[in-house]
């Protein structure tokens, strides 16, 4: 097997509008809205390093957000959601909750995770999204257990693992697959395929630069999609989640992406890997916003004074969210010791 | 006469009152529907309560543990049996820095309340990758309970107690102990945040200190040294090594001013230091009547070889002479 993205890798293509046709105006505009949040609290958040507000290590999805809003229009609250170290799209998506995440960015006990985990520990748990980790490849355990409690639960919820190209190495990651299938399981896998790992280009570290191939080994159903194209992805996760709620038999996404800013940070790493700093360019204009945003106007559904006053509401939630999170109290030191155990 | 249990049946008795009284509880591993890797721990389980709760599963130790973990997130109760510590070290990720920390890293917003069943198996010639223990490792982490059981019921009662618990629990039983036989009584449902060492034999001369299978050659020894040397100990069973609650155990040391500690693993780092350690921080010099003493594996991996074997692992004589060197 010798399998290639081919143009899905190359971004000077796909760059143009979205077929929407077939979906909800309605849900694609609730996604682009969501995606503008997503944004712009992760533009403040890179900001806010570069002001050294913020210590904790941030791994921002700018660049990314479509795939998180895409998975989370097909989710329900009571299906199981766990992400990684990029996770702030992932939280977003499901409740937009941007008051939290600032306080939990800052360390602040108003944070989601009342500021013990910061960045890369991030919960909702009531609305779904049960916690994200750094540990590479970490998760997808997790949420394939998440998957056996909700077959054992028989309600029809499903389990999302979230994680990217790198952790695909790890072997926690083809033993999950294993389990999912060879137990039936409800669990979709969701892999952003962003090309790199921290510094290092996917066809540095694999024999192929699409993971699909291993779904396919342990045959579970898969779709590789372009992960910037809010419509193609939306259609293929309706179907997936579909699909997974009525026959408990794992998916595998693979949505190929791109990070705008570094492994870690608000910087654009264009001094490490290859070829980032041509690639970054044309990945710009590959913009899951932009697209889809040109493609509702094209359609009628939304105007350039919509979307101007979204950015501009957007702008105003963030400025007072991250007043309100700079205001919060840290954590009593008690409080360290006193969430150790029950 | 009232009927005998072994530890074995012990936990087989605690799996079957969880399956039978809780829904919340299932129990996944590799070899659970095979007495090769259980032994008669699990006998049958799969047959009365179903292959559904009662999970045989792949050659994957990470992610079996890593699904236990996420099941436990999700509100279950569940348990991985891991048939040799050895083998469960591939899951490490999974328990130490998943499980441990879930609550607290997340702000007491959520737990992974599963439980990590370690089974000690060696001797036997097994050699060095098959007789591993490393409780003392698990007992490093704070967040992650440590039970190991000595005395029959224990094995029985704080299995219920471990499962039930809200936080992650590693329950290391050891297949050494699994035909010591006890009147065990009715189930007790204890809350494992409560239980704390056990004072086996009372006595005034020396504490002697033992967990699991050491327990065993300790409370050998103190029956020994009372009968044929008139030497009484305070025998303490540890049960729980993490967290450890010493007091008693400092205060025994304080009156016998002699402390002997047995563990069966070794010494670098290890919980029988931790005992000496926790409990000369808490006494003046001159309470001291003798230097406190550690028992040990040897700084080795388990040998092969019989006679080595026999040189390697704890023997009750080792306790005997360490506590009558400290008396006289």
């Amino acid at each position: 097997m010798n399998e290639r993205l081919g143009d899905l890798a190359d971004p000077s293509k796909f760059q143009g509008p979205l077929d929407i046709s077939g979906l909800e105006t309605s849900d694609l505009i609730h996604q682009l809205r969501k995606m503008v949040v997503i944004r712009k609290s992760e533009e403040k958040i890179a900001d806010k390093i570069i002001d050294g507000a913020i210590q904790c290590p941030c791994h921002l999805a700018i660049g990314q957000e479509a795939v998180a809003t895409a998975v989370a229009s097909c989710l329900r609250k009571t299906d199981r959601v766990f992400g990684a170290h990029r996770s702030h799209s992932h939280f977003l998506a499901i409740n937009e909750d941007i008051d939290s995440l600032f306080a939990e960015v800052l360390g602040k006990y108003d944070g989601c995770s009342h500021g013990m985990g910061g960045s890369m520990h991030i919960i909702d748990a009531k609305n779904g999204f049960l916690g994200s980790v750094p540990i590479v490849g970490a998760t997808i355990p997790i949420a394939t257990g998440a998957g056996l409690a909700a077959k054992l639960d028989k309600k029809g919820d499903i389990a999302v693992s979230y994680f990217g190209d790198g952790a695909c190495e790890e072997g926690s990651f083809h033993e999950s697959l294993n389990f999912a299938s060879a137990h039936n399981l409800p669990v979709l896998f969701v892999c952003e395929n962003n090309l790199f790992s921290s510094h290092l280009h996917i066809d540095l570290r694999q024999p192929s630069n699409t993971v699909a191939r291993f779904a396919q080994a342990h045959n579970i159903d898969h779709q590789v999609v372009d992960g910037n194209d809010v419509a193609a992805l939306s259609k293929a996760l309706q179907t997936a989640v579909k699909h997974i709620r009525e026959t408990s038999r794992p998916f595998f996404l693979e949505a190929i992406t791109y990070r705008w800013r570094g492994h870690v940070g608000p910087s654009e790493d264009t001094d490490v890997g290859v070829k980032r700093t041509h690639d970054l360019v044309e990945w710009k204009k590959r913009d899951p916003i932009a697209r889809l945003f040109h493609s509702l106007k094209d359609a009628n559904a939304f105007t350039d004074a919509d979307f101007e006053i979204l950015k501009k509401d957007t702008d105003q939630k963030i400025k007072a969210a991250w007043e309100k999170a700079e205001l919060a109290d840290f954590p009593k030191e008690q409080f360290l010791l006193d969430v150790v155990y029950s | 006469m009232e009927k005998k249990t072994t530890y074995a049946q012990g936990i087989l008795e605690a799996f079957e009152y969880l399956l039978g009284n809780h829904p919340e509880f299932f129990v996944i591993g590799q070899g659970l529907w095979s007495p090769w890797y259980v032994g008669s721990t699990m006998k049958d389980l799969d047959i009365k309560f179903g292959k559904e709760r009662v999970i045989d599963c792949p050659i994957s130790e990470l992610a079996t543990t890593g699904a236990t973990v996420g099941a436990a997130i999700c509100g279950y109760k569940p348990m991985i049996v891991h048939p040799r510590v050895d083998f469960m070290l591939l899951a490490v990720d999974q328990i130490v820095t998943q499980a441990a920390k879930w609550r607290h890293m997340f702000g007491g917003n959520a737990q992974a309340p599963a439980t990590f069943r370690a089974i000690i198996n060696r001797g036997g010639e097994q050699g060095a990758q098959h007789s591993q223990s490393l409780h003392s490792w698990f007992a490093h982490i704070p967040g992650l309970r440590v039970v190991m059981p000595y005395t029959a019921k224990d094995a029985r009662d704080l299995m219920i107690s471990s499962v039930l618990c809200n936080d992650p629990v590693m329950f290391m039983d050891d297949r050494w102990l699994y035909e010591k036989e006890e009147i065990l009584g009715d189930i007790e449902l204890i809350d494992l945040r409560t239980v704390k060492p056990q004072r086996i034999h009372e006595g005034s001369d020396v504490t002697i200190v033992g967990a699991s299978y050491a327990s065993m050659l300790c409370e050998q020894a103190s029956d020994e040294l009372r009968e044929k040397q008139g030497i009484t100990a305070d025998f303490f069973d540890l049960r729980v090594l993490n967290p450890l609650n010493l007091d008693e155990i400092i205060e025994s040391v304080t009156k016998t001013g002699r402390l002997v500690v047995a563990d069966g693993d070794w010494s670098t780092c290890g919980i029988a230091g931790e005992v000496i350690a926790a409990v000369a921080e808490k006494m003046s010099f001159s309470q001291w009547k003798s230097n406190p003493v550690r028992i040990t594996l040897p700084d080795a991996p388990a040998p092969t070889s019989k006679n080595l074997e026999a040189a390697y692992y704890l023997k009750k004589e080792q306790i005997i002479s360490a506590v009558i060197n400290s008396v006289k």
